[in-house]
């Protein structure tokens, strides 16, 4: 069973079917217990940071997201929710993170397009289980907010978007992709199978 | 860098696809949700369901089609046509589409963009603008209900003031070049991507895969959108994306 935490913001339809589609029970859920009993969980989002460390206070969800990370067993965070693992977020002021790896959410700044909107390729700096067996491709991004991480070893992957923006992480069992998986073709549903694959049972 | 997009637009009506369709290898080449998940195969970067139900029931009927499709395919995509209340927006979104196109009721109400874009978030408010060259004022005009009234507005002006109103993108029709596959309206695409600080898709006029190639180069545009020559298998997006790197365009 996957458990996609639910804490009352995002459109969640699309990334359960995506689990779903992949051969894979999903469950979108807000109960802590079933997260903590599932194979592995996904922390969606999309949205304004300040917001969902709100939701995600006011629900127990982030204490739910903690203690499955400790748990070991796998947890991807999405778009926002790979934000939202980060210790601080700037968006609209300050705010603390789940602080589940260290670095910092900033705002994109420079005279370009914000958001960092449509299909941007990945450039694989280190190998992970989240991209092996797969090839450098393009993947689907929508944000105006990235993430700088506070310890290179943890970038998986980057796309470049008049700077390498931080696009795939992962510390131990705790994973994030900036761009989302279930909206980027085949290359986005074969890195969601790589996480899954990280699931017992 | 962000690739450039190749986007096949549907037609629907009352839940069905109804502009061109002739494709031999779908079960129901009129489900939208079955054409949807082909062109998704085929490489399309984001699709666009265009509602066209005149009937209370036809748009009830768009919803669940909206999502079958959120369920099926693995790509962005765009659903306009009647929406003009933000309780709209927010049903689409709620069944899955990932973006809503406004057209006509942004015309009337250019807060309808504000509203959606503070509610949502500018990256899901696509503001559709079909326009018309006015040779009496020597640049483009802005026309509504689907091409058929004339709105005084100025095309780039409209342009710029949806995007500070929080407009996250611009879709293009040229009603010049509509129909004529003769190519997109290079001219207003550039115009408008040179007025605009937000994607443009261009539409309208596609014919040939070296068109593409043309509206990216020289008009500037972030993608482009057709239907018929789809549809109709006279191009398929693979050939267009191969075409296109063969330029040296970046493509997915």
């Amino acid at each position: 069973m996957i458990a996609i935490i639910d804490y009352g913001l995002g459109n969640l339809h699309s990334v359960s079917k995506a689990v779903e589609r992949l051969g894979f029970k999903a469950v979108v859920t807000a109960d802590r217990n079933e997260i903590l009993e599932a194979d592995a969980a996904i922390l969606p989002g999309v949205g304004a940071f300040g917001d969902a460390m709100a939701y995600l206070r006011e629900t127990g969800m982030d204490d739910a997201t903690r203690a499955y990370a400790a748990s070991g067993k796998p947890l991807l965070g999405i778009c926002l929710g790979m934000q939202l693992l980060f210790a601080e977020g700037e968006e609209h002021g300050s705010h603390e993170g789940l602080g589940l790896l260290p670095g910092r959410v900033v705002r994109f700044e420079g005279d370009y397009k914000i958001p960092h909107m449509g299909w941007n390729r990945l450039d694989f700096l280190r190998p992970s289980p989240l991209t092996a067996g797969l090839e450098e491709g393009h993947v689907y991004f929508v944000h105006s907010y990235h993430v700088h991480v506070g310890e290179e070893s943890h970038l998986v992957a980057t796309a470049d978007y008049y700077q390498p923006v931080t696009a795939i992480v992962e510390r131990g069992n705790v994973y994030g992709m900036q761009f989302h998986p279930e909206k980027s073709g085949e290359l986005g549903m074969s890195l969601l199978r790589n996480f899954l694959g990280l699931a017992r049972g | 860098m962000l690739a450039k997009r190749i986007i096949p637009c549907l037609d629907v009506k009352d839940g069905r696809v109804v502009k061109g369709v002739n494709f031999v290898n779908l079960r129901d080449a009129g489900d939208p949700v079955e054409l949807a998940a082909l062109y998704d195969r085929e490489g399309a970067d984001e699709l666009v369901f265009l509602d066209i139900s005149a009937s209370v029931e036809g748009r009830a009927t768009m919803i669940e089609v909206v999502r079958r499709t959120a369920g099926e395919i693995t790509i962005p995509f765009t659903v306009g046509g009647g929406i003009s209340q933000v309780d709209d927006m927010k049903r689409i979104l709620r069944a899955g589409a990932d973006k809503i196109g406004i057209n006509t009721a942004a015309v009337l109400n250019p807060r309808l963009i504000s509203d959606g874009a503070r509610r949502f978030g500018s990256q899901c408010i696509v503001v559709a603008v079909d326009a018309k060259f006015n040779s009496e004022w020597g640049e483009w005009e802005v026309y509504t209900h689907g091409g058929r009234k004339a709105s005084g507005i100025r095309a780039l002006e409209w342009v710029r003031q949806a995007e500070s109103l929080g407009a996250g993108e611009l879709l293009l029709t040229s009603m010049d070049a509509d129909g004529t596959k003769d190519g997109f309206d290079i001219a207003l695409t550039r115009a408008v991507s040179d007025a605009a600080g937000i994607p443009v898709i261009a539409s309208g006029g596609a014919g040939r895969t070296e068109h593409f190639g043309e509206v990216f180069r020289e008009g500037r545009a972030d993608a482009g959108l057709a239907a018929t020559i789809f549809h109709y298998k006279e191009l398929t997006v693979a050939a267009v994306k191969d075409e296109l790197r063969r330029e040296g365009v970046e493509v997915r």
